[in-house]
């Protein structure tokens, strides 16, 4: 009987599932916390049991605590138990707790690699697909690295649901391991264009994440994406294209021109919200990126505010919020479409959400012009008033303070206003930002030199009734104000009218209650009071204010010698000791006020906030260096303060104290004076603005009667209003005053154009009430201009900002699981898989077999074609160590820089092309291509690049019939090629992305002859050298030129030397230490039939004429009796040609360059060219390096500039069989041999 | 991207919280609370958009929200998700959860999803949700698609005798286990409090 009771708990323990647990805790609210304790022990208990069923209950209640916020990551490993069942649900559950609550820290996560990846590869897509959701939350750079190879074949899956998960886990794939996204990129990008909705979306998705990023390197898909954008019509995936755009944008202005069309339909014919939203927004921003001022382009800045008027006047409240949101980006480029719909942001301001109603403050912000500033800010101070929160208050002054000083005050026409407005801010009560104020009040005072007599006017009165301001201890935000109040009087005090007033104010014994920084202030700007008083008081023997004076300062200064607050204490009896022996000296009837004001002389000038950062750092200086050799560790700590106690002299101080005198101070401050001049870093007072005591005085200003005697809270209405009805009569009368001028000048000058400005209150026609002159803010002397002080060093998106045009390298393939990379890791590896599934193994041994069998063929058949890959990877190994003669930098400036501008003119072909066939856009992306050579490399016989090539104008007759004969062979091969790869049909590679500038002129059905710029160098039985001359895009005086050497004989080529008589104007780039005649040695040997590239690097001092130089190659051939030495003769051209870079230019900046009128011209004209124009352009473009800017039917615009940075600007027309060519370069002769040189091209064919 | 979803009831409980990038434990819970505490205290006539919680992400990052009844739906994404696009996306999963949960309460409006529903069914509406938002991004969107999906989810379940019949699994394997060992480590009193628990409330 009993053990039928405990088995029937024991049954219903067991029973507790999710739904109890959670019942359970509702059940005990008042000891929820004993109640899950007592849980998570059961739970422990399960977890123990070997049945997986109970575990994967445990394990599902886990999930729920960790909701509450327990921590469960001690059952880490009893749910990677879970995930690894057998049974969908069960592993369901335990991938759900994993990515609950597993992350990069977690150890247990590296146990898993084998278990994901065997799900991955399960035939049961929910197993795949439960696994990727998983995996997307916990994916570790180690995981990225083992499964990215199983994920990118999962991303071509059969299933639709399993390839829409792994395009999607893609993009957490790449955070964790940047070296993966250029080896999946091209599978990715043909996701785009899958057949399934869902999957086509996750790719546009993974996409734009990547290119919100790193937008540059994205731009060549634009022309996909603008298909998609007109072709699809899921809400979702348009949306997500379109916030794109909004990104490539400020990249590319012409792309904005092309999308403006498209949007404006789609703004006019939707009717889902969400896309009018994001279409306005883009158009927005691709406004934003033109340059303003295009005439047609004011109808889309109208309908974009029209349709923002009415999302704003829209009562859903959402709407309202994008609105404005969307209002506050157009501001900054269109302030004046904005500036119309003032009166409905004003309203927004007395919305009832709180949201809103800082977007609209937001939006004032950038509405504000001189005109209307004084007007807001009334409207916003009404605000403050009414204001109940004091969060929102808080926000609404400092956005008062936000608006008036923006841009350096630039909108503040009448200064006497805004200190009356800082100065009825200070009534807020309860604010925080009294430091704001403060620093506002001392900003403007020091800054503007003309409102100062207004400004300490303005101080002495708040100083005068400060119990106003600290009566309340809750107002203790404000107090802040007084301390630029009393800093303001002191330093200024020559304006005070009178000065012991303020004293007597500054000295009263309630200031003691004050903080402890601003009584510090207090008392030092007491004695700079002092001085002034002195001064006035100069002159007159026996002078009883200035004696009362003093009283008045050793009366109340004790009050603060006795402060607790050091600073205070500190200045308080420095400055009392001070007084009283002026006072001696006052009666002994000395002139002391001369002295006394001395102390305070000098002027402060503000200084950046960022100077101190911008000084450079001196050459020479390391911070990180030792000034004095660090204390070496021997040295005992107990000694050391003994040392220094020992070594202080107090008599010596003192003696040297007493020895001071007058003049011996005054020739001391003259010499700190000369320090402080010779020493930039010093902030100094310039030469005219010296402290001038008789300068413009207090009425020079006009000053509004303000009577003293009232407080503060001036009755009816407050001062700044005032000023505005001032403001607006003195406007009033300027403009009246004007018209006069201007009508007397219309009659003077009648026949003349009518002024521009003429119109009602132009924002020039606001002349600030006095002569401002605002200080700027000082910075160092050459301090650094850069201002990218906000980059977020560990923004994890900065690694994949990775080129996704350069081909793939083979070093860049992904890991392929045959065995781990890393030997450290595979014993852990191997225990794991030992380990985990314990008991899994007992149950389903001979599944595990199966599954081991499994794995072992397909790694089997995975090896069969790396062992593929490896062959061609040997191959391409052979000649990769071997080829570089010159450094790698050589290599890399040679190389990438050309497939980016490739990119650059394909993208530019499209922008300026309207229709785009499809065909041509697949050609159009480069990295494609890229992959077309990845596989054409691995299929066609290695010996392509030594293949005869095309030749450059200084080819020798001798050689020409063989040439063609060469050229026919070479496309034959090349139709061979085709058949092979049909899909890559267009793509006639010979020589890596050389030759990619053609591919943007491929838009037309004729596909292009090959071309390449190798020329013949020099021939004989034994060896072959075709060369190749380019500009080096890093330093101007370089050329590199790529010689390819082919052993055309049966022996060994070896010690091959390459040397060259260098002239004048040519140098062959030698190693250091190396003499000037010596040779070079060509880093690679010539089995028979091989050839392989050597570059070599010239330094040029004049690039305008073509030139020739005379080299030698010895070498030696060793066959397998004999080796003999050899040696052939050749001539390296150097044509003008070569010295020219392709360099995109846009059409504005092209069109800038001709209008400057630098330029100067030649022109060209040939005759019988029958070939199609694009081929002609193609030609140009790629014998000559040059690039198309536009093309107008059969004209066409081309640029190119030289390495030393001539520009080379070509325009191009055909009519039948007649090319002329004009062009201007800033180099005559530069010019004229580069035309030479294309006649001699365009001669040849 | 999607930075998290939190669902909470008028009381700031958590009833189901899913985060894309890691935090502690202890840190989620202070985002439950500061998220609570923003959203609760506005009115459900003002805008769904909330900028500024501190603890999650910074500037870039907004908190899009609905509320229902006693449920708040909040999401907090950065500046690539369209702010009404997730509204939307919040209604559908709202949706889903009443379709594909309770299918008995398919009549019902959804914007009634009942909390206590939420509550006994959080792994349901994890996996839900697992069809809807992917490792932060948005993964599908068609409607029918995703019912199907779950619906085969549930079918394949079922098929293996489902979560429900784990624990009579689990009593059938406790009994074929050694039976004098087990009260060792079972406190017996603590299962007589547990008793009272187990009556529906």
């Amino acid at each position: 009987m009993a053990l039928k009771i405990v088995k029937g708990s024991i049954d219903r323990m067991f029973d507790k599932n999710l739904q109890d647990l959670v019942r359970g805790i509702r059940n005990h609210k008042d000891d929820e916390a004993k109640y899950i304790s007592t849980c998570i022990d059961e739970i422990k208990q399960e977890l123990k049991q070997d049945n997986i069923a109970v575990k994967a209950n445990a394990v599902c209640k886990l999930t729920y605590l960790q909701m509450l916020g327990y921590d469960v990551s001690w059952a880490a490993f009893n749910i990677v138990e879970v995930m690894s069942s057998s049974k969908f649900t069960y592993k369901r559950i335990g991938y759900l707790a994993a990515s609950q609550c597993f992350h990069e820290g977690t150890d247990v996560i590296m146990l898993t690699t084998n278990q994901i990846r065997k799900d991955l590869s399960s035939p049961n897509q929910y197993d795949t697909g439960v696994a990727l959701t998983g995996l997307s939350c916990f994916v570790t750079p180690d995981l990225a690295r083992d499964l990215a190879n199983d994920i990118m074949t999962l991303m071509s899956h059969t299933k639709p649901y399993i390839r829409k998960k792994a395009v999607l886990i893609m993009y957490k794939v790449f955070l964790k391991y940047p070296e993966s996204l250029r080896p999946a990129f091209p599978r990715l990008k043909e996701k785009l264009e899958d057949p399934d909705p869902g999957v086509q979306s996750a790719a546009v998705n993974v996409i734009c994440e990547l290119a919100r990023r790193n937008p540059k390197n994205y731009l060549s898909l634009a022309p996909l994406f603008f298909k998609l954008m007109t072709s699809s019509t899921n809400n979702w995936v348009l949306i997500k294209i379109i916030k794109l755009f909004g990104a490539l944008t400020p990249l590319e202005p012409r792309l904005g021109k092309k999308l403006i069309e498209p949007l404006t339909n789609l703004i006019h014919s939707t009717s889902a919200m969400s896309l009018l939203y994001e279409c306005v927004n883009t158009v927005i921003a691709v406004l934003i990126s033109l340059s303003s001022g295009m005439p047609n382009h004011s109808a889309s800045i109208q309908l974009c505010v029209q349709k923002l008027r009415i999302l704003i006047e829209d009562s859903d409240q959402n709407l309202k919020y994008l609105g404005l949101l969307a209002m506050s980006k157009i501001l900054k480029t269109h302030p004046k479409s904005v500036q119309s719909h003032k009166d409905l942001i004003l309203q927004c301001l007395d919305d009832k959400d709180e949201s809103i109603r800082l977007r609209a403050l937001d939006l004032l912000y950038g509405m504000v012009s001189k005109k209307n500033l004084m007007e807001i800010v009334k409207k916003l101070m009404l605000h403050v008033d009414k204001a109940e929160g004091t969060t929102y208050r808080d926000e609404l002054l400092t956005k008062i303070i936000d608006i008036c000083s923006q841009s350096n005050f630039q909108y503040i026409t009448n200064f006497e206003w805004y200190i009356s407005i800082l100065v009825e801010l200070t009534r807020l009560e309860g604010t925080r930002h009294g430091h704001l104020i403060a620093s506002q009040m001392l900003d403007v005072a020091i800054r503007v030199k003309a409102i100062r007599g207004f400004a300490v006017a303005q101080m002495a009165t708040l100083l005068d009734n400060a119990h106003l301001l600290t009566g309340n201890t809750q107002r203790n935000g404000i107090c802040e104000v007084l301390y630029a109040a009393a800093w303001i009087c002191g330093e200024f005090s020559e304006h005070l009218e009178d000065p012991m007033q303020t004293l007597e104010a500054m000295l009263r014994p309630k200031v003691a209650t004050l903080p402890g920084h601003i009584q510090a202030v207090y008392v030092q700007n007491a004695a700079k009071l002092f001085a002034t008083v002195l001064r006035k008081h100069d002159g007159e023997t026996e002078s009883q204010a200035a004696q009362e004076t003093s009283q008045l300062l050793i009366d109340r200064l004790p009050l603060f010698v006795q402060s607790a607050n050091l600073e205070v204490q500190e200045r308080a009896s420095c400055i009392l000791q001070l007084v009283k022996y002026i006072q001696k000296l006052q009666q002994k009837n000395v002139e002391v006020a001369e002295e006394v004001t001395a102390l305070f002389a000098g002027e402060l000038n503000p200084v950046a906030p960022k100077a101190q950062k911008k000084v450079p750092i001196p050459e020479g200086l390391d911070l990180d260096a030792w000034i004095n050799e660090p204390p070496s560790e021997s040295e005992s700590e107990d000694e050391k303060p003994k040392a220094v106690f020992a070594k202080e002299e107090p008599k010596h101080s003192r003696s040297r104290h007493t020895e001071v005198d007058e003049k011996e101070l005054a020739r001391r401050r003259e010499v700190r004076k000369q320090e402080q001049a010779n020493n930039p870093f010093y902030i100094k007072a310039s030469p005219s603005s010296q402290k001038v005591y008789d300068a413009p005085g207090v009425e020079h200003i006009p000053v509004v009667q303000i009577d003293l005697s009232v407080p503060l809270k001036v009755p009816g209405m407050p001062m700044s209003d005032q000023y505005l009805k001032l403001e607006v009569e003195r406007r009033q009368k300027e403009k009246a005053e004007r018209k006069k001028k201007e009508k007397k000048k219309k009659r003077e000058k009648r026949g003349k154009e009518r002024k521009a400005d003429s119109g009602p209150e132009s924002e020039e026609d606001i002349t600030p009430a006095h002569q401002v002159d605002i200080v700027t803010e000082e910075m160092p002397e050459n301090a650094l201009p850069s201002d990218d002080d906000d980059k977020d060093p560990n923004d994890p998106h900065k690694a994949l900002d990775i080129d996704l045009d350069k081909p793939l390298a083979d070093s860049e393939k992904l890991p392929v699981r045959t065995h781990r990379p890393e030997a450290l890791k595979s014993p852990a590896e191997d225990r794991d898989s030992e380990s985990v599934p314990q008991e899994t193994k007992k149950k389903s041994g001979k599944e595990k077999k199966k599954d081991k069998e499994k794995d072992r063929k397909r790694s089997k058949e995975e090896k069969k074609k790396k062992k593929k890959h490896k062959e061609v990877e040997e191959e391409l190994l052979e000649s990769q160590p071997e080829e570089a003669v010159q450094s790698e930098e050589t290599k890399e400036a040679a190389a990438p820089p050309t497939s980016t501008s490739a990119e650059a003119s394909d993208l530019d072909f499209w922008l300026s092309s309207a229709p785009v066939p499809p065909a041509a856009q697949e050609v159009t992306a480069p990295s494609s291509a890229a992959a077309a050579v990845d596989t054409s490399s691995a299929a066609a016989p290695e010996s392509e690049p030594d293949e005869p090539k095309d030749t450059e104008p200084e080819d020798t007759k001798s050689s020409k019939h063989k040439k063609k004969k060469q050229k026919k062979e070479k496309e034959e091969k090349e139709k061979k090629k085709k058949k092979r790869h049909h899909h890559h049909h267009q793509h006639h590679s010979d020589a890596g992305g050389e030759d990619s500038v053609q591919n943007g002129t491929v838009e037309e059905e004729e596909p292009l002859p090959p071309m390449s710029n190798y020329s013949l160098l020099a021939e004989n039985s034994y060896i072959k050298m075709v060369y190749d001359i380019q500009g080096n895009h890093q330093d101007e005086s370089k050329v590199v030129v790529s010689v390819i050497f082919e052993n055309k004989s049966d022996s060994f080529l070896k010690s091959m030397e390459f040397n060259v008589l260098d002239s004048l104007n040519s140098k062959l780039q030698r190693p250091e230490g190396a003499g000037a005649h010596d040779s070079l040695t060509v880093p690679f040997q010539l089995p028979p039939g091989v050839s392989n590239e050597a570059r070599f690097v010239f330094s040029v001092q004049s690039i305008i004429m073509p030139q020739k130089l005379k080299g030698t190659l010895t070498f030696i051939v060793k066959s397998d009796e004999s080796s003999t030495h050899e040696k052939l003769d050749f001539k390296l051209h150097f044509t003008c040609t070569s010295y020219l870079i392709t360099t995109p230019c846009y059409s504005d900046a092209y069109a800038k360059l001709l209008e400057s009128g630098d330029l100067k011209g030649s022109s060209l004209r040939l005759e019988g060219i029958n070939m199609p124009f694009h081929h002609l352009l193609a030609r140009i473009c790629f014998h000559h390096h040059f690039s198309v800017v536009e093309r107008i039917d059969s004209c066409a615009s081309m640029y190119s500039r030289s390495i030393q940075g001539h520009h080379v600007c070509l325009l191009v027309k055909t009519s039948d069989q007649t090319v002329s060519i004009d062009a201007k370069c800033d180099e005559p002769s530069l010019l004229g041999n580069v035309l030479d040189e294309i006649k001699q091209t365009f001669s040849k064919c | 991207m999607i930075k998290a979803i939190l669902i909470f009831n008028n009381h700031g409980k958590p009833r189901l919280i899913r985060f894309y990038q890691y935090f502690a434990e202890d840190m989620q819970q202070q985002i439950i609370r500061e998220t609570f505490h923003l959203v609760s205290k506005r009115d459900d006539n003002v805008c769904n958009f909330l900028e500024g919680g501190s603890l999650i992400g910074g500037s870039d990052y907004k908190l899009i929200y609905r509320h229902y009844a006693t449920l708040y739906f909040v999401f907090c994404v950065d500046s690539s998700e369209s702010e009404l696009g997730i509204l939307d996306l919040i209604q559908l999963i709202c949706f889903f959860v009443s379709v594909c949960v309770f299918v008995e309460t398919l009549d019902k409006c959804f914007e009634n999803v009942c909390e206590l529903d939420l509550i006994f069914h959080m792994d349901k509406v994890h996996y839900i949700l697992q069809e809807v938002v992917m490792g932060g991004m948005v993964l599908e969107t068609n409607m029918n698609e995703i019912v199907a999906q779950v619906e085969l989810q549930n079918r394949m379940e079922k098929s293996e005798g489902g979560l429900s019949a784990a624990p009579a699994r689990a009593v059938s394997a406790v009994k074929n286990m050694n039976l004098p060992e087990i009260p060792r480590n079972i406190n017996i009193g603590d299962i007589n409090i547990k008793v009272p628990s187990l009556s529906p409330f």
